[in-house]
């Protein structure tokens, strides 16, 4: 597009969204036409853009996170007005959550239309103004390249996040002159990416004074890319690790110093470390309330580093005694420098007794599982998943038990391959985020993990896979019912199990499914045949895969913090608490 | 809990103030008072925001704010060193029988008589909170039909302005180009 660049020809609107879309570097959209998008579809046509046709708006906005989180990039996704775009309002909340870039491009009715209650109007720049970093209504044709440019530097700059643009079918069908703009006038908008020096010497001081030192580590250490940085961290200090849901697969499980994710379902390493340390060097993390549990008894004795590049975070939660506002890959690079520093000069830190009181707590309380007499345990699906298919994998997930599994027994090698819905909790994300994901990444396997409950969400995407050549495969995890919550009414309601029957063993029938669908459809209920299975599944790569794991039900995710109670609280197993030697810290 | 003072700098645009007032609604932050207006520069528009919140949610709210990417900047006025004004067009009860009382106080208080009718007069003041607490306590007895008040305007004192322009941002080569 560079002759154009420059050139201020005389094209419709639409004509200028798509080569400002093509400007902005898209090669990939995820949408559906409808009446008032309808104007760009034209232009599509004849673009070098690849538009996958979805089957519902809501599968759009997964994909564009999926796509997103595996390859870094801006991920895309258009829709018409009206239900087209409410339809995308929970993948926008669930961007907004976990800072995916993110553009959605929406239909609006002709500008003199707006406010009249037109067909298949809704306001969605009012209706996305909370969940989405920043967004536009576009009725003049003549900034439609401004406003597309403004929407990507937005997205993918700072703190990562979704830009909604909102496009009157007005503005499509005018006559407009095309200029992809040199400079954005964004004079509110100046995310602060280099740390300040002062910050970085007291965060320094700080861990080497303390001697029980956690590195808390967060998604923005994913979405920063600071996954090298962060390993030269960890072994220049020897400081233990812990992964939150969102940076599972930011440092490697392998790892003798990582000890697992923290949070409600966190290992007992690893939310114990966090309990009993002294200092939390917090690198890209938020102390959401899943991780910290009640927040006042919330590691009672830690010093609070804090480095994140939204300074909002900051102190948002949890008090902060050296604030670090930075991109945390720069952050990681200074800290780095300053230590190597200090130890040339002879200063390092005292852990030796800590690191061996974490160690000991992860060889002692690793994350484990109770075979069933009979049935399938739905871990041992996972864990196997995991060997099996690999490290280089990207693995996605829904929300619910399944999730937390895939988080822990999947082991995690590398960054962006994990990718689930941790801040919203949508159900329904596994399927379309992987179809996203491959679509970015055609030459990774990519598993979605799902359950029984999540895949019947959004499963209609499976149609798009079949159709468009996006060979995802998906194992659901299949205990019949919307497993979590049930775990919930089994510990906090007497076992009462109001609505969570879900009867999926016997409808659908997801084989069948699968194969309607144009996928190959497998299914497996014993744990003889869970290898052959996934080997199976492994070896077909020209179509989806479904395979229907069809788990017994009464498996519950442990370890667990009961909701609003403190991490202290945690139990290893159902009544059974941890014991910690305190004299061995 | 204390009451703060909050200039913000925001972009003239359209939902700029929608923008602002939900994130007050959803952080769970409530407004005291709000005025919006131009300012020296036509792309610039001004607001006061007045909130009664301790000093760390007021951060969070500074922050929050600062988030949003049409708020070019925020400044806290604190009272020393600022001027605060408030403007109220009250319409009070005067018959023949007290309108000479009434308008006694409308001169203490440097008040402006702006409409008289056979009843009543409607005054304007301008001034600080205080001052037009008092204006209000002594018409109370007269009977006050009507009331309309402006949002609390603010401005530092000295000869600083703190609306000083930003640079433009360069358009970044996508990461797709660059393949």
């Amino acid at each position: 597009m560079t002759e154009q660049q420059g050139s201020g020809e005389t094209i419709t609107g639409a004509q200028s969204l798509i080569r400002s879309l093509e400007a902005a570097g898209v090669t990939d959209i995820f949408g559906i036409p409808g009446g008032a998008i309808l104007p760009a579809y034209d232009p599509l046509m004849d673009s070098s853009i690849r538009h996958i046709l979805v089957r519902h708006e809501q599968g759009a906005g997964h994909a564009a996170q999926g796509y997103a989180s595996a390859s870094g990039r801006v991920g895309v996704c258009m829709a018409t007005s009206g239900p087209g775009a409410t339809n995308l309002v929970t993948p926008i909340a669930d961007a907004h959550m976990d800072s995916v870039p993110m553009v959605a491009i929406t239909g609006q009715v002709g500008a003199a239309m707006i406010g009249t209650d037109a067909f298949q109007e809704a306001d969605i720049r009012g209706i996305t103004m909370p969940i989405t970093k920043h967004n536009f209504l576009v009725t003049d044709p003549a900034e439609i390249p401004m406003k597309i440019a403004e929407a990507f530097h937005i997205a993918s700059t700072g703190r990562p996040g979704p830009v909604l643009v909102d496009v009157t079918k007005s503005a499509l069908q005018a006559t407009t002159s095309y200029q992809w703009p040199t400079e954005l006038n964004l004079p509110g908008y100046r995310p602060v990416t280099r740390p300040h020096a002062k910050q970085i010497r007291e965060a320094a001081r700080l861990m080497l004074e303390s001697r029980k030192p956690v590195l808390y580590v967060g998604g923005g250490t994913i979405r920063s890319g600071a996954s090298k940085e962060l390993l030269a961290l960890a072994e220049l200090t020897g400081i233990p690790v812990v992964t939150t849901l969102m940076a599972r697969g930011a440092f490697p499980d392998s790892h003798p110093q990582h000890l697992g994710m923290p949070g409600m379902h966190g290992t007992v390493a690893a939310v114990g470390a966090l309990q009993k340390s002294d200092l939390i060097i917090s690198l890209g993390a938020r102390f959401d309330d899943r991780v910290t549990g009640n927040l006042d008894s919330f590691a009672p004795h830690a010093k609070i580093i804090h480095a994140d590049i939204d300074p909002a975070e900051i102190g948002k939660n949890r008090f902060t005694d050296v604030p670090i506002v930075g991109d945390v890959r720069e952050v990681l690079i200074d800290l780095v420098t300053t230590l190597r520093t200090e130890q040339d000069a002879g200063n390092t830190g005292d852990y030796e007794g800590w690191v061996a009181f974490c160690a000991g707590m992860k060889q002692q309380y690793p994350v484990g599982y109770d075979t069933p007499e009979t049935g399938l345990s739905p871990q041992y699906v996972i864990e196997r998943l995991g060997v099996l298919s690999g490290p280089d994998t990207i693995y996605t997930a829904g929300v619910g038990q399944h999730q937390m599994w895939a988080a822990h027994y999947v082991k995690y090698e590398r960054p962006n391959t994990w990718i689930n819905s941790g801040g919203l909790g949508t159900m329904g994300f596994a399927v379309p985020g992987a179809m996203g994901a491959k679509v970015a990444m055609p030459d990774q396997t990519v598993w979605a993990i799902d359950g029984d409950g999540c895949f019947q969400m959004t499963n209609q995407e499976l149609a798009t896979c079949a159709i468009n050549d996006i060979p995802i495969k998906v194992a659901i995890i299949n205990n019949e019912s919307l497993g979590m919550v049930r775990q919930w009414q089994t510990l906090f309601y007497n076992s009462r199990y109001s609505n969570t029957d879900l009867h999926s063993k016997r409808i659908p029938d997801f084989v069948k499914l699968a194969d309607a669908y144009g996928c190959v459809g497998l299914s497996c209920d014993s744990p003889a045949d869970v290898d052959a299975t996934i080997q199976k599944a492994m070896e077909i790569n020209d179509v989806p895969v479904v395979v229907d794991f069809r788990v017994h039900r009464d498996a519950m995710v442990w370890p667990m913090v009961a909701a609003g109670t403190s991490n202290d609280e945690i139990q290893y197993a159902r009544d059974l608490a941890p014991q910690f030697d305190e004299d061995d810290v | 809990m204390a009451q703060h003072t909050l200039s913000v700098l925001v972009e003239n645009k359209p939902g700029v103030l929608a923008r602002i007032s939900a994130l007050f609604s959803r952080r769970g932050f409530n407004i005291e008072s709000l005025a919006v207006g131009p300012t020296e520069h036509a792309e610039i528009s001004r607001m006061t925001i007045v909130v009664n919140v301790d000093e760390s949610p007021l951060e969070q709210v500074t922050k929050q704010l600062n988030k949003l990417v049409e708020v070019i900047k925020i400044v806290e006025l604190d009272a020393a060193s600022s001027v605060t004004r408030e403007l109220v067009m009250v319409k009070v009860g005067a018959t023949a029988d007290n309108r000479g009382e009434v308008l006694d106080i409308t001169q203490l208080f440097k008040a402006k008589v702006i409409d008289v009718a056979s009843d009543a007069i409607t005054m304007q003041v301008v001034g600080n909170s205080d001052k037009i607490a008092d204006l209000l306590r002594v018409l109370e007895p007269f009977g006050i039909r009507e009331l309309v008040q402006s949002g609390m305007v603010a401005i530092s004192r000295g000869s600083r302005s703190i609306s000083e322009r930003g640079k433009p941002v360069a358009v970044p080569v996508p990461p797709a180009a660059n393949a």
